[in-house]
């Protein structure tokens, strides 16, 4: 690495000195909670959508809680965040735009 | 790192666009574009689902306690690498080694696990073409049904679980060379022939060993060209990596496996 690259390298480390270990096992701890909660939930007899709904829910913020925490992205400065997560967030919303009126349409007409 | 370049920096320090270095950048944009190649097949398989009448949902108790411990292994490595990358930026040399093998211990868990399930599903009989028949599997086929009346099934299911096994193997390796450089390759070698001749040659992992011998013949000609020291900037992309494994599979646990549960 260049210099001006081991420098903010040494100062991106500097900043992970600062966070304690608690914050990481209180993580991982919610982490294991929220998939014991999904377990649960699948031997409640519930609405599929409704389950669907809820399993959906808790892994976008087992999802949040590892790009945030684990990732490191909530320290990272605010151009960061924004353009990886939005421009993966637009590619996700283009996929569902042209994924799924196609699968509910084969579920509406029938399956030859 | 040369203490005396770091502070000779400010005079000539311009600020990184993003606030970080172009290694980390560089793993954020493969991560992003991995992340819609896991994207379109967890969306290939909630079509299927969606517009398949009577999709199967064969997995049993045993399957689901099986996938969540394979989940809990993968959560508690995501935390022992975090620590490594703490050990790291703490220039503590040993602890970052324990934690980087402690994490590819718990990795190698979880592709075991895996594995265990693999077969056991393709024994009962969800299976893919493509796969060699296993030796008297018609007499025990609970699963021929749904491979027969239900073929995207085992299509998508073995297509996802497969693409992430290779991403979480090639994640164990990845760390292996970060945490061992050159004495990695033997004990790669060593894996490669244990799991090829531990496997009989109906299994995929039988001829899916042999990307482990891949793995140590380029990771071989990396650390023959360029040997280094890796530093914390080194572990904590190498951890990024290895945090967006686990985080694909927050998805994939609950889509194909919570999903599809046999409630009896």
């Amino acid at each position: 690495m260049d210099t001006i690259q081991i420098a903010i390298a040494e100062r991106v480390a500097e900043q992970h000195r600062h966070h304690g270990k608690a914050l990481f096992f209180w993580v991982w701890g919610a982490l294991l909670l929220m998939t014991g909660i999904e377990v649960y939930l699948t031997y409640q007899n519930m609405q599929p959508v409704k389950m669907l709904t809820i399993l959906m829910g808790l892994s976008l913020i087992k999802a949040a809680l590892i790009i945030g925490y684990f990732m490191h992205l909530k320290y990272e400065v605010s151009r960061m965040k924004w353009l990886t997560m939005c421009s993966v967030v637009a590619c996700l919303i283009l996929m569902t735009i042209f994924f799924f009126p196609d699968a509910f349409r084969i579920l509406y007409l029938g399956v030859k | 790192m040369a203490d005396s370049a770091v502070h000779n920096i400010p005079s000539v320090y311009e600020p990184s666009l993003f606030g970080t270095y172009s290694k980390k950048i560089g793993m954020w944009l493969f991560l992003l574009s991995d992340s819609l190649t896991f994207g379109a097949l967890l969306y290939a398989y909630s079509y299927g689902r969606i517009s398949t009448a009577g999709w199967p949902t064969p997995f049993h108790s045993e399957s689901i306690v099986n996938a969540t411990i394979m989940t809990a292994f993968l959560l508690t490595s995501s935390l022992t690498m975090v620590l490594a990358v703490r050990a790291s930026v703490h220039h503590d040399a040993k602890a970052q080694t324990l934690w980087l093998l402690a994490t590819m211990i718990c990795g190698t868990g979880f592709i075991v696990l895996h594995g265990r399930e693999w077969t056991k599903l393709i024994a009962e009989g969800l299976t893919l073409s493509m796969f060699p028949a296993v030796p008297g599997q018609e007499a025990a086929s609970e699963f021929a049904s749904v491979s027969k009346g239900v073929p995207q099934f085992a299509s998508t299911f073995f297509t996802l679980t497969g693409m992430h096994m290779l991403h979480v193997t090639l994640g164990v390796i990845y760390l292996g060379v970060v945490a061992l450089r050159r004495k990695f390759i033997p004990i790669l070698l060593g894996l490669w022939l244990v799991a090829w001749l531990a496997t009989p040659a109906y299994s995929p992992f039988h001829y899916g060993a042999h990307v482990l011998l891949i793995a140590a013949i380029v990771c071989g000609i990396i650390l023959w060209l360029k040997p280094k020291l890796y530093d914390s900037s080194d572990v904590e992309v190498a951890g990024l990596y290895w945090h967006f494994v686990d985080l694909v599979w927050m998805f994939i646990f609950p889509l194909v496996y919570l999903m599809s549960a046999k409630i009896l």
